[in-house]
């Protein structure tokens, strides 16, 4: 029956806000507080209520996480006017999503105020001042009336006002709360002074510095609590220049919450990014707040004067930015959320872009990645972000006409798809979202925008409705992360069968991969920039989206297993346990097709040309380093050119390499009767149904969620004892004779470049040639796929009926497969190709591997296995433990 | 306490039906609602469900033994609005003391009886407290949004009163349900709490929330994350929602809640939502497979019926609850 389990800061209004070690600092709005603003006075004592909440509102759209009441006015009465506005804003929806923060030194208006609030307040503030006994009785109040509380550093003899007075009544104020009243630590808030600087007073020199020392101690000391400031105060005594305070302001804010500070009131107004504070004044700032030199005060008070003398010259000054060039002055307009020229910014830099729709995807982009950095690093903060969202906004509507005009005529008029795009649950921001809907628009998506904060059951519902082909989902903030974890989930028991895509900056591949992607069995992928967005639901959309698909999947599934290998605790399952949960394959109803041609057959000096059409380009340009999909590569904006080039010379050896017959291809391949036995062999057997040799194969062991198989290979492969004759193929093919002699001929003439382009072509030959063969083996010599009729692409991309994985590769580690293949196939007699003695293949352009033709056989990663397996493992080889562990060591987990 | 936490721990909980589609079936007249002791009152008392504890208490009791015997592990009593403000319509406010206490102590009769007959399935009961026909940070007049036609302390003291009766009758926890203003059972939570320190005692409480549509939200505007918040500050046994939707309607609420929330679970849909005619028509049959999505999910430790459940609801859902294992506490999230 605790309370708390996961010890973080939860508030409430009508909607939840929770401050994580990973929250960025929480803001809290000042505006309606009258002893703060003389204008919310007014309109309090005017009685003007609906204005009053216009400030609140305002307030809550400018980025404010929770909003500060405060009515402590001599003139007012403060209980009536807590009440009565309190009770307003709940009836304001856009108002009251966010918590409240009562403010007042007088607790029976605190009381009241908390009598009229449904969510989890903050009350402000309650301190040791008037004695342990009443603090006491006060805090126990708070607790019950179900509110977090601010607690002032004050006790009987006054303001805590230096680093130890500080820490010794938090730490005070901590015990009491936590150990006689029982109340939660996450929900203590320490306020520890922020007093102003640069007085020109001796005893105020550390008034900052004191500061930071204490946030930082009580970080570190008192569990879970955070803390709070008024920050604006810091800057007091450099009132009437506004330049040097909003320089204070922002440093001390930075500094304060690189020391631990958590939230605090902030006039965002009244602050500058701190990155682009002028240098030489910044470190006048830093000089006083950290006390670095005796006239620091001194000197920072004659360099304010300089600025206040340049206040009048200050439009010019201000504006100087105008005459940087263009990318800078939108990045400025949007760092410095400045709408005044962004219009005219935009229309010039489409003046000079082709499309319309690139200036959102360069200009913009670019420096909206600046406000992220930013933003991530602590820089800048939400309000500002949101002053940039909106200029961003701004910009973006002004192009929208213009990318209607631009859009592809030759397009068809009606949409080529629907995507549903929503900001999930718990989180507002939505310019990523925004850019990408816009981008799908243009290239003639139908978007449904769900908005921001939608629930999943909503967007379950609204996808159905709309019968949309994919779900976008965006988030910035952390919690996000987890939403979308839970969105796949929900898809996943929803029995949708749309792809979903992850965007938004705190998304990472990592995290869909390892997170998200699991949890839904169709595809997910991480689209982390709006210009991919168009290709990636292009390719999912597309009606050969098959392939597509399930290279993401391999894609994902082997990025999953290197991740998941490099955490250490991991759960196994014992070989027992695996083999239990093995993959059944319906044997019953399963079509089983007998080979046509059963035994080994040899193909000598077959014609290079006709593997032309079987390449795959896209790890051609991966073995140059060039990142990106055969054909897009080509044209790709940042390695396009070189893409070309390279093409076109990889096209030209190929065609000396035809026509000179430089390289031979030979291949050998089997197909033989074979049944699984005790769980992971396969028995292959002479015609006469005679053991003439037996494959192992390995099992996966990582603990998987309940319902995923362990896959072994041998699941592919009817069990003896079902009683059906099965069968299986393996093969060894090369391209590689020859190689050798071509590289030598480039590397004596000191032409590395060539001397690496035969390598890589020879190997992507051997791949062709692997796959080409391996079409043969479906369509003819096996004959299980007679029909098959897949153009070159998809064949590349595997979009076909059985596997051949490879010997050394993620499905199959163990190289010593690769001997007993040679022993079937009589590899080296037939055509000449080697084992060496670590079992790699001769010629190194070679590729040996298995047939499986069940429609079912599909590829997996076997990932690490457990001593059970290995020990199990080395009998079944009939070789030394020892041996075994040699082979499957990179394949072993550590205990 | 410690009684049912071990019945948490071993299976999941049923919780009985609705009280006021059983009381109609008896089809009762004034007279009958009046009783021997309220005979000559100035004013109608039919439709005062919550005083046939006082004037028809065989009624209630039977209704109680017929949702016992088809397996509730616990029952509320009858007192969903045995309040002085919910009297007050019927200007029985002096009566509140009487009815909580009867009502708790029938209640706990007749669970006492069947544990007496099984001792390993003890039958607890939940002292049921409503929401009120008031709200309190909610303004009934649309032209003045600051105006309340109740505060929080009056609230409070309202409840505080019936929640000492229900302590003296004998109830075994608090169910603080059909919450469609959070503040108001803040308020309720409040007076617990000082009824707790006052007795020096220590009680299991329940509360469930009330979403009453599809926007996901309370009454009040809160969702289901914010309204747990909420309610959160006090040490509770568990947190679900009742009331308003079906169980396949409430199903996402109760899902968000369950991962959210450390405390057990509940949930009490109603049967299905009302027809044309404002019946609830949903079969026992449809809701037990419902429900059974819940367990599957393992979204739930406590479940039961709200409006429209009848005891062979109650037997349905109490026969799917027995082949599941109970939702283990997220010791993670909150």
């Amino acid at each position: 029956m605790e309370t708390d389990c996961k010890k973080h800061l939860r508030l409430s209004g009508l909607e939840p806000l929770v401050l994580t070690p990973d929250s960025n600092f929480v803001n809290v709005g000042e505006r309606t507080n009258v002893t703060g603003s003389r204008k919310f006075l007014r309109l309090i004592k005017e009685e003007k209520y609906d204005e009053a909440l216009s400030v609140a509102r305002d307030q809550v759209e400018g980025g404010a996480q929770i909003i500060d009441v405060n009515m402590d006015e001599g003139m007012l009465d403060g209980e009536k006017a807590m009440v009565k506005f309190l009770n307003l804003i709940a009836s304001e929806p856009d108002i009251a999503r966010v918590p409240i923060m009562i403010d007042s030194s007088k607790w029976h208006i605190i009381e009241a105020g908390l009598k009229v609030v449904q969510g989890k307040c903050v009350v402000n503030s309650i301190s040791l001042k008037g004695g342990e006994e009443e603090f006491i009785r006060q805090a126990k109040l708070v607790k019950r009336y179900g509110a977090a509380v601010i607690v002032m550093a004050f006790d009987k003899d006054g303001q805590a006002d230096t680093y130890e007075r500080r820490i010794e009544i938090c730490k005070r104020s901590y015990d009491i709360l936590v150990d006689k009243v029982g109340f939660p630590a996450q929900d203590i808030i320490f306020d520890p002074n922020i007093f102003p600087v640069a007085t020109g007073l001796e005893e105020h020199r550390l008034n900052a510095l004191d500061f930071f020392r204490a946030t930082k101690w009580i970080r570190e000391n008192l569990p879970y609590a955070n803390v709070s400031g008024g920050v604006s105060n810091v800057s007091f005594s450099f009132r009437g220049n506004n330049p040097v305070r909003e320089a204070i302001n922002a440093a001390f804010l930075y500094h304060a919450i690189q020391h631990g500070m958590t939230m605090g009131i902030v006039n965002p107004t009244m602050l500058e990014v701190y990155d682009d504070i002028p240098k030489d004044l910044l470190e006048k700032v830093e000089d006083v707040l950290f006390d670095k030199r005796d006239d620091a005060t001194e000197r920072l008070l004659e360099f304010a004067e300089t600025v206040v003398g340049k206040d009048k010259v200050d439009d010019t000054t201000k504006n100087l930015w105008r005459k940087d060039p263009l990318q800078d002055r939108i990045t400025h307009a949007l760092v410095k959320g400045i709408d005044t020229y962004i219009i005219e910014d935009v229309e010039e830099a489409r003046l000079l872009t082709t499309k319309p729709i690139e200036v959102i995807e360069g200009h913009l982009m670019t420096g909206m990645n600046v406000v992220g950095d930013l933003f991530g690093s602590g820089k800048m903060f939400l309000p500002q972000v949101v002053k940039s969202a909106r200029v961003m906004k701004k910009a973006v509507a002004y192009l929208q006409p213009f990318i209607e005009a631009a859009k592809n005529p030759d397009l068809p008029k009606e949409g080529v798809g629907k995507i549903l795009m929503a900001t999930v649950k718990g989180d507002v921001h939505d310019i990523g979202k925004n850019i990408v809907s816009v981008v799908l628009a243009c290239n003639n998506y139908d978007i449904v925008d769900l908005g921001v904060m939608v629930p999943p059951e909503k967007i379950i519902s609204e996808a159905k409705k709309h019968n949309v082909d994919a779900i976008g989902l965006s988030g910035l903030i952390t919690p996000s992360l987890d939403e979308m974890a839970f969105m796949a989930e929900e898809m996943e028991k929803h029995n949708m069968n749309i792809p979903l895509l992850i965007g938004g900056a705190t998304t990472s591949k990592a995290h869909t991969v390892v997170k998200i992607s699991p949890k839904y069995s169709n595809t997910v992928v991480h689209v982390n920039d709006a210009s991919r967005a168009v290709t990636v639901v292009g390719n999912l959309l597309d009606k050969n989206s098959e392939s597509f698909k399930k290279q993401i999947r391999e894609e994902y599934d082997k990025f999953r297993e290197n991740f998941l290998s490099r955490k250490k605790a991991k759960e196994y399952t014992t070989l027992e346990v695996a083999r239990e949960h093995k993959f059944y394959i319906d044997w019953q109803n399963s079509n089983i097709i007998k080979p046509k041609k059963l035994g080994v057959t040899i193909i000598d000096d077959f014609d290079l040309s006709l593997l032309k059409d079987y390449i795959d380009w896209s790890p051609y340009f991966r073995s140059w380093e060039l990142h990106g999909k055969y054909p897009d590569i080509l044209t790709d904006n940042v390695v396009g050119e070189q893409a070309k080039e390279l093409f076109a010379e990889a096209q030209q050896m190929l065609q000396r390499i035809f026509d000179e017959k430089l390289l031979k291809a030979k291949a050998v391949f089997g197909l033989f009767p074979a049944n699984t036995v005790n769980h992971d062999d396969i028995e292959i057997y002479d015609e006469k149904g005679n053991v003439i040799d037996t494959f192992l194969t390995l099992r996966q062991q990582l603990k998987r969620r309940e319902g995923i198989p362990s896959y072994a290979l041998a699941d592919f492969i009817a069990p003896k004892e079902i009683g059906k004759q099965d069968y299986v193929g393996c093969f060894a093919v090369t391209t590689g004779f020859g190689t050798d002699e071509l590289v030598k001929e480039f590397q004596e003439k000191l032409d590395d470049y060539n001397a690496i382009m035969a390598k890589a072509l020879s190997d992507r030959l051997a791949e062709a040639f692997a796959e080409y063969l391996h079409k043969k083996v479906r369509t003819e010599y096996w004959g299980y796929a007679a029909n098959e009729n897949l153009s070159n692409e998809e064949l590349i991309k595997e979009n076909y009926k059985g596997i051949r994985p490879a010997p050394g590769y993620p499905a199959c580690p163990d190289h010593l497969e690769k001997k007993t293949i040679w022993k079937l196939l009589n590899v080296e007699k037939n055509i000449g190709m080697k084992l060496t003695d670590g079992l790699a293949m001769w010629p190194a352009s070679s590729v040996s591997g298995y047939y499986f033709g069940n429609e079912e056989a599909k590829y997996f990663g076997l990932g690490k296995i457990k001593e059970d397996q290995l020990v199990d493992y080395a009998k079944r080889r009939n070789i030394p433990l020892d041996e075994a562990r040699k082979w499957l060591n990179p394949n072993l987990a550590e205990d | 306490m410690k009684n049912i936490i071990q019945e948490l721990e071993k299976r999941i909980l049923v919780l009985d039906g609705a009280m006021g589609t059983m009381i109609q079936q008896y089809k009762l007249s004034e007279e009958d609602f009046r009783g021997d002791r309220y005979k000559d009152f100035h004013t109608s008392l039919k439709g005062n469900n919550d005083l046939l504890s006082i004037t028809q208490p065989e009624v209630i009791k039977n209704i109680h033994r017929k949702f016992l015997e088809v397996g509730a592990d616990i029952i509320e009593t009858n007192t969903f609005s045995s309040t002085t403000i919910g009297m007050a319509d019927y200007e029985l406010e002096e009566a509140v003391y009487d009815l909580n206490y009867q009502s708790a102590k029938i209640a706990k009769e007749v669970a006492d009886e069947f544990t007496k007959k099984d001792p390993e399935k003890p039958r607890f009961v939940a002292g049921s407290i409503g929401p009120t026909n008031r709200t309190a940070s909610m303004s009934p007049d649309v032209n003045d949004p600051a105006f309340r036609a109740i505060t929080f302390d009056e609230l409070r003291v309202a409840y505080k009163q019936q929640v000492e009766a229900l302590i003296d009758g004998g109830v075994d926890l608090l169910l603080v349900e059909t919450i469609f203003d959070t503040l108001n059972a803040k308020a309720a939570l409040f007076a617990i709490e000082e009824v707790k320190e006052e007795k020096n005692i220590d009680i299991p409480i329940m509360v469930s929330g009330t979403i009453t549509d599809a926007s996901g939200r309370t009454l009040s505007g809160q969702t289901v994350e914010a309204f747990l918040i909420s309610i959160s500050h006090i040490p509770i046994l568990s947190v679900g929602f009742n009331c308003a939707l079906g169980a396949d309607q409430l199903k996402p609420y109760v899902s968000r809640l369950s991962r959210e929330t450390s405390f057990y679970t509940s949930a009490h849909p109603n049967a299905g939502l009302p027809n044309a005619f404002g019946e609830y028509d949903q079969s026992p049959e449809d809701m037990k497979l419902l429900i059974e999505g819940y367990l599957k999910d393992n979204l739930v430790n406590i479940i039961g019926g709200c409006c429209g459940t009848n005891p062979d609801h109650i037997k349905a859902i109490a026969e799917v609850a027995k082949k599941y294992q109970p939702r283990k506490l997220n010791v993670e999230a909150c």
